[in-house]
Parts: C-alpha cells; sequence; structure tokens
C-alpha cells in the first residue's frame, strides 16, 4: 500500500524541523508499508530501513497492533532518561463504530430504497470508512516517524525490538486494577501539576512558556471541538444534499418532460459541492488542531516533569541545609542534591531545545495547513463555480 | 389528441405583495399596475386580510372546480405546513414566517390572474379592486388540518369509488399515476429539504462557535505572522456563517416554497380529475335511471294502465334528456380537465425553470463569495514566518 496522498499530507505535517528531511535520513526510515482492518482490530506492517548495526538486517518488516504501539509510548513515557523530551504523542485508538453503525443501517435499510440510492450510499460509505482507515494508518505512522527522527528515542531499545523483533511483543491491554491506578496517577499529577504550576520559576523562558502552554492547550482543545462540531454539521448537510440530487436524479430519469430535464441539471452541481469541501476541511483543520492538542499536552508533561525536578531539587537543597545544620548524612545529603541538581539541569537543557523546536514544528505545521487549506477552498469553489455556470447557462438557453 | 392552439394574450398585470402591516390582524397591500381594458383604472392598491385570500379560493373554488378546472390553493393557516416538521424555533411573527407568508400569498395571486379563465371572475375583480372587502366566513374550514382534508377529498372520494370506471380515454388514467408518482417523489424532497434547511442553520451557528474560538487561540500564539493568521481565519469564518445562513434562508425560500406549492397544486389536479369521475358517475346514474324508466314503461304496457303509461312516458322525456346532457357534461369536463392538465404543465415547466434558476444562482453567488474570502486570506498564510 504506498503511501497515498492524504497520508503524505498528514505525515509531512509532524517533520520536527524544517531542515530535517524524514525522507533522506537513511539511517534509520520507519513507515506503514501496509495494513489490514479486521474485525474488532486493526493490523499495522511496520517497515524499517536501516544502516544501523544494531538491526540484523538492512530492511525488515513486522505486524504491529495498536497495544504495541501504545505500549512504546508509554514506555518512553515512564522511563526517567526521556523526562526532558516531549514525548510524541500516543495514536488515537482506530475507531470504526461508527461507520460500522452505519453500513449495518445501510443494510437494513436496503429494501426501502431504490437500487441507485443503495449503491450510491454504500459507495459513500464505504469511502467513509476507508479514509477513517488511511488516517489512523497515517497517525500510527506519524508516531514512529517522530521517535525515529528524534536523535535519542531512535536509539530507544524498546524501539528497535517494536521494530524489529518479528514475535507478538504480548502486550496486553490494561486490566482493570491498571488502568485505576492510572486514573489515580493523573489524579496526583494534575494536582500536583497545579501545585508545581503555582510555584514561579526564576528562568523567564520557562516561566513564559508555562504561561503560553497553559493557555494555548485549553484554547487549542476548544477549538479542535468546536470544529468537530462544524465538520459534524456540515456533513449533516452533504448528507441531506447527496439525498436530495439523487432523488433529483430519479425524478429526472422517469421521462424526457422538460422538468425532468431540469431535475437532472440540477442534481449534477449539488452532488459534486458540497460533500468534498466537508472532507477537505476535516483533514486540514481538525487533525491539526487535534494533533497539536496532543502535542501541547506532551509539551505541558515535560514542564510538569521539569517542575517535579525543580521541586525535588529545592527539596534536596533544604534536605542538605538541614543535614549541615545537624551535621548529620552530610554526605549523603550531597550526594541526594547533586542527583537532582543534575537531574534538574539535564531536563531543562534539553527541554528548552524541545520547546524551541515544538514552537518551530507548530509554526510550520499551521502554515502548511493553512495556505493548503485555503487552496483547496478556492480550488472547489472555482470548479463549483465553474459547474454551476455552465448549468444556469444550459437553462438560461433552453427557450 | 387535439392540438388546441394557445393564443398567448399580450396583457400586462403586474401583481405584487408588499410589507404587510398588523393593523389588528395582518393586513397585506398589493400594489399593481395593468394595461387590461376591464379594470377601472391602470395602477391600484388594496388591502386584504389573510382570510380573504381564503374566502377568495374558496368562491372560486366552488365555482370552477366542478367544471374540471385547477383552481390554484393559497398557502396554509398552519405554520408547521405540510411535513409537519418544526425547524428551528419559529412562530407567527418570525419574521421568516412572515416573509414566507407573504411571497406565498404572492405567488398564489399571480397563479390566480395567470388563469385565462379564472381572470375572467367577477369575484377575481372584485378582490382585485374592491376596497372594502367583507369578512370571509367560513375560512376556519380552511385552517391546517382541515385544509389539507378539503384538499384531500378528492382523492378519499377516488379510493371509495367501488365502480370502475370504464375508460374509454387511457390518457386520463395515465395522468392521474403520473400526478400521484409526482405527488409522492416532491413530498420526499420536501422533507429532505426541510432536513437540510434545518443542518444549514446548525452549521451557521457551529461555524460562528468555531470562529470565536480560533480568534481565541490567535491571540494566545505567540507567533506574531501566526497570531494575524488565525484572527484572519476567524474572519473568514465569520463570514460562512453569514454564508451558510444566507445559503438556508435561499434553500428555504427557493427550494422548499417550491415543492410545497407544487405539493398543494397537484391537490388540485387530483380534485379536477375528482370532479370529472362525479360527471361520469353521474351520467351512469342517469342511464341506469333512464333504464329503469323504460322498464316501468314496459311493465305498464304488458299490465295495459294506460293512465300511468303518460307518468312513464313523461319521466322518460326527462332522463333522456338529462342523459344526453349529463353526457355532455362529462365530455366539456373531460375536454377542460385535458386543456387544464396541458396548461397547468406548461406553467409547471417554466415555474420550475425559474426557481432552479433562482437557486443556482445563489449557489452560484456563494461560490463567488467563498472565492473572495479565501482569495484574501492566502497571503496571510503564506505570509507565516
Amino acid at each position: 500500500l504506498p503511501v497515498p496522498a492524504s497520508e503524505k499530507h498528514l505525515h509531512s505535517m509532524m517533520l520536527p524541523a524544517v531542515n530535517v528531511d524524514l525522507q533522506t535520513d537513511a539511517t534509520l526510515q520507519v513507515d506503514i508499508s501496509d495494513a489490514l482492518s479486521e474485525r474488532d482490530k486493526v493490523k499495522f506492517t511496520v517497515h524499517t530501513k536501516s544502516t544501523l548495526p544494531n538491526f540484523k538486517q538492512n530492511e525488515f518488516s513486522v505486524v504491529r497492533q495498536h497495544e504495541e504501539f501504545i505500549w512504546l509510548h508509554d514506555s518512553f513515557v515512564e522511563n526517567e532518561e526521556y523526562a526532558g523530551y516531549i514525548i510524541p504523542p500516543a495514536p488515537p485508538r482506530p475507531d470504526f463504530d461508527a461507520s460500522r453503525e452505519k453500513l449495518q443501517k445501510l443494510g437494513e435499510g436496503e429494501g426501502s430504497m431504490t437500487k441507485e440510492e443503495f449503491t450510491k450510499m454504500k459507495q459513500e460509505l464505504e469511502a467513509e470508512y476507508l479514509a477513517i482507515f488511511k488516517k489512523t494508518v497515517a497517525m500510527h505512522e506519524v508516531f514512529l516517524c517522530r521517535v525515529a527522527a528524534h536523535p535519542v528515542l531512535r536509539k530507544d531499545m524498546n524501539f528497535h525490538v517494536f521494530l524489529e523483533y518479528n514475535q507478538d511483543l504480548s502486550v496486553r491491554g490494561k486490566n482493570k486494577r491498571e488502568k485505576m491506578e492510572d486514573f489515580f496517577k493523573n489524579v496526583v499529577k494534575s494536582a500536583d501539576g497545579v501545585l508545581v504550576a503555582g510555584v514561579k520559576d526564576v528562568d523567564d523562558f520557562f516561566e513564559h512558556e508555562k504561561t503560553f502552554l497553559l493557555e494555548y492547550h485549553n484554547r487549542v482543545k476548544d477549538a479542535s471541538s468546536k470544529s468537530d462540531r462544524m465538520i459534524r454539521s456540515h456533513k449533516n448537510a452533504a448528507d441531506d444534499i447527496n439525498r436530495i440530487a439523487s432523488t433529483l436524479y430519479t425524478l429526472g430519469t422517469q421521462d424526457s418532460t422538460d422538468v425532468c430535464k431540469y431535475f437532472l441539471l440540477v442534481s449534477l452541481p449539488l452532488q459534486k459541492i458540497e460533500a468534498r469541501v466537508a472532507a477537505d476541511e476535516d483533514l486540514k483543520l481538525a487533525d491539526l488542531l487535534k494533533y497539536y492538542l496532543r502535542e501541547s499536552q506532551a509539551a505541558k508533561d515535560l514542564l510538569y516533569r521539569r517542575g517535579r525536578a525543580l521541586v525535588d531539587y529545592e527539596n534536596a537543597n533544604k534536605a542538605l541545609d538541614k543535614a549541615r545544620a545537624k551535621n548529620k548524612d552530610v554526605l549523603q545529603a550531597e550526594t541526594s542534591q547533586q542527583v537532582c541538581c543534575q537531574k534538574f539541569e539535564k531536563i531543562s537543557e534539553s527541554a528548552k531545545q524541545e520547546l524551541i523546536d515544538f514552537k518551530t514544528r507548530r509554526v510550520a505545521a499551521f502554515r502548511k495547513n493553512l495556505v493548503e487549506l485555503a487552496e483547496l477552498e478556492l480550488k472547489h469553489a472555482k470548479g463549483n463555480l465553474q459547474l454551476l455556470q455552465s448549468c444556469v447557462g444550459v437553462l438560461k438557453g433552453d427557450t | 389528441m387535439q392540438l388546441e392552439e394557445e393564443v398567448e394574450d399580450k396583457f400586462e398585470l403586474n401583481i405584487s405583495i408588499t410589507n404587510p402591516e398588523k393593523v389588528g390582524e395582518f393586513h397585506y397591500i398589493s400594489p399593481f399596475s395593468t394595461t387590461l381594458p376591464m379594470f377601472r383604472s391602470k395602477t391600484f392598491t388594496v388591502r386584504r386580510r389573510f382570510s380573504d385570500f381564503l374566502g377568495l379560493y374558496e368562491k372560486l373554488s366552488d365555482k370552477h372546480t366542478p367544471n374540471g378546472y385547477i383552481v390554484p390553493p393559497p398557502p396554509e393557516k398552519s405554520i408547521m405546513g405540510m411535513t409537519k416538521v418544526k425547524v428551528g424555533k419559529e412562530d407567527n411573527s418570525s419574521a421568516e414566517f412572515v416573509e414566507r407568508r407573504r411571497a406565498a400569498l404572492e405567488r398564489y395571486l399571480q397563479r390566480v390572474v395567470f388563469h385565462p379563465s379564472l381572470l375572467q371572475d367577477p369575484d377575481v375583480r372584485e378582490f382585485l379592486e374592491r376596497d372594502d372587502m367583507p369578512r370571509a366566513h367560513n375560512t376556519q374550514a380552511l385552517s391546517g388540518a382541515g385544509f389539507l382534508k378539503m384538499i384531500n377529498r378528492a382523492t378519499d372520494s377516488l379510493s371509495k369509488m367501488t365502480i370502475k370506471m370504464n375508460e374509454s380515454d387511457v390518457w386520463f388514467e395515465e395522468k392521474l399515476q403520473e400526478v400521484e408518482a409526482e405527488d409522492q417523489q416532491l413530498r420526499k424532497l420536501h422533507i429532505m429539504v426541510d432536513s437540510l434547511v434545518g443542518h444549514r442553520k446548525e452549521l451557521s451557528v457551529n461555524t460562528g462557535g468555531f470562529a470565536k474560538s480560533v480568534a481565541m487561540l490567535g491571540s494566545s500564539e505567540d507567533n506574531t505572522a501566526l497570531s494575524r493568521a488565525l484572527s484572519q481565519l476567524a474572519e473568514v469564518e465569520d463570514k460562512m456563517e453569514q454564508l451558510h445562513q444566507e445559503q438556508a434562508a435561499s434553500d428555504s425560500f427557493c427550494f422548499a416554497e417550491l415543492l410545497a406549492d407544487y405539493i398543494r397544486l397537484l391537490g388540485s389536479v387530483r380534485a379536477s380529475f375528482d370532479q370529472r369521475m362525479k360527471t361520469w358517475q353521474r351520467w351512469q346514474d342517469a342511464q341506469n335511471m333512464l333504464q329503469k324508466k323504460r322498464e316501468t314503461e314496459a311493465k305498464l304496457l304488458w299490465a295495459n294502465k294506460p293512465d300511468k303509461l303518460q307518468q312513464a312516458k313523461d319521466d322518460i322525456t326527462e332522463w333522456e334528456a338529462k342523459v344526453t346532457q349529463y353526457e355532455r357534461d362529462f365530455d366539456r369536463v373531460s375536454a377542460t380537465v385535458r386543456k387544464e392538465v396541458l396548461r397547468f404543465e406548461k406553467e409547471k415547466a417554466c415555474d420550475f425553470k425559474k426557481q432552479i434558476i433562482k437557486y443556482l444562482e445563489s449557489l452560484l453567488q456563494s461560490q463567488q463569495q467563498l472565492i473572495k474570502y479565501w482569495e484574501a486570506f492566502l497571503p496571510e498564510a503564506k505570509a507565516i514566518a
């Protein structure tokens, strides 16, 4: 399955920095070369090309499922060594429920519509299913590419196992107890997060980033949900128009009276106009916003980890002072303080670069998508205009 | 089938209905101009209540429907219309409802005066000219369900016919089937268009919400060029909100209203077919009665009752005349129905063409606006660095 245009868009949207070209980095290239959608799971074929000595071969493929991607992501998050990096957000779970439901409903309602209407609706729902499928493949691919492009994460052992080990990784999904533990961890984290966020940072850069990210994340969240809502209405209207166009077409083909001719004529542009625009908006704006919602959360998580490290460092300082005052366990306190200091400084250093890269990525991605959105809207509007003008011309000329 | 030459009278009769004002109840002022000699003056304006329009319809229908004419029906009293689907918050006084009713009444009146036979009717003249109309009674029957019931009376009696009409002319049977099939399709379409109007209004609202959130996002973005581009995007989306709103109005006024008019008109068409059936039935009944009278006469001859014989002979003469009259009526009404249907179809083609062009042109305008907005936005997006 060669990377189709829609995926290419999503893929290149995530370039970490403008001058790093993922495609020409011969040392490690990862992509999803194939995918299979089964009843309740999707099987991704992860294809790797690498000149690195770590791997047994230069080119190989394995089959992975969504849970294994999550395992890999979580292993990064839980790794203390990576505390100073923005961990590429995990791809969302493949969700075909809505699409499957629609296809099922269509099957049930087959008797109540004409053969043409049924075929047409079926084609559309299948196209919708395919679009969702392509998008989930793209999201999983983007995650792997971001990891492969990251100077540190690409060397991760788990990542190499993920790419190369051709058996099932046996990562089962989290059971109920583990999910509860995660839940509480997050609750504590956010309470902590508030605490940590409250401490004013000495470093202006981080202080600014903190304020910025908190607000930005919330606004991206709002924009993302509003764009979803808008797109849903657009889709509803487009569905109506398609149904109307079909009915007009049926009416128009019943016989060759003038009125029927007019019905046929008007059904043509109607069919073209709305559905395309809804699909493209979806791709550009909504996906962009959704992705940056997750990225900005990952950036916030980085700030939180740094904040935690800062608190630990400050606590270690206080402990050292206390130890010196009591002259008890001073060496231990000194070592502990040094460890905390190093950890904090290490995180701060990489975090600064990560946040700068994040900004660059974000601006580049928005630019690319906004330009493409505008160009697409113009292309469609101009096409529609032509079609409408010719229809009106035919109608007016027909005396 | 005889091709009847239609002599198009070149006359001018411009009717429009403008701004309703609320004086007790809604009064519609209808100024119009004409070159027709039968009117007293060239231009005049009168005020009419909604019930006056309904009263006019009743008068015309009583007189002309039995003769097979397709009498245009006025719009319904109820807000819901015929699909019983509530589209958003609409009430009697909403601007949209007022405009919808005004336009529907205007179309109704225009259809009436464009009907060559109805134009000659003195009730129509009176409606157009008379300064003060006495209140029309019995228009309660024309409200909501009562109205639809009256229109559908035709179809009810049609389906209740137990005697299959011996159709000498298959044209009528085919035509009626066409009309019924078309009625079904138009009703289906109308429901879909109503749904579209609702969804477009929803889209408009959601686009506005999105525009605001994009503006917020833009104001928190710390890259200056991107921030500006985002606020420009918010403006474009704001304008799209307006576009969607206008498009919904066009869907409603051009498309939905056209369908509603023709669903009502098809009801009148069926009514005229029904009238033809009724005249046929009357003719058949008369023939049966004549037969009975002849049998009576024969019986009397056998029974040799000369005194009652004269009565029987008179009866026969009476019913022979009736049979002849009713046969002529049937032929006349059949011819009228046929002519009316052809006229109706011609008018319908014209109407649909006009409205479809109007609708397409509104879509066209939307696209032109879209091009304008996005062309203005594109350089802003490209300027992001």
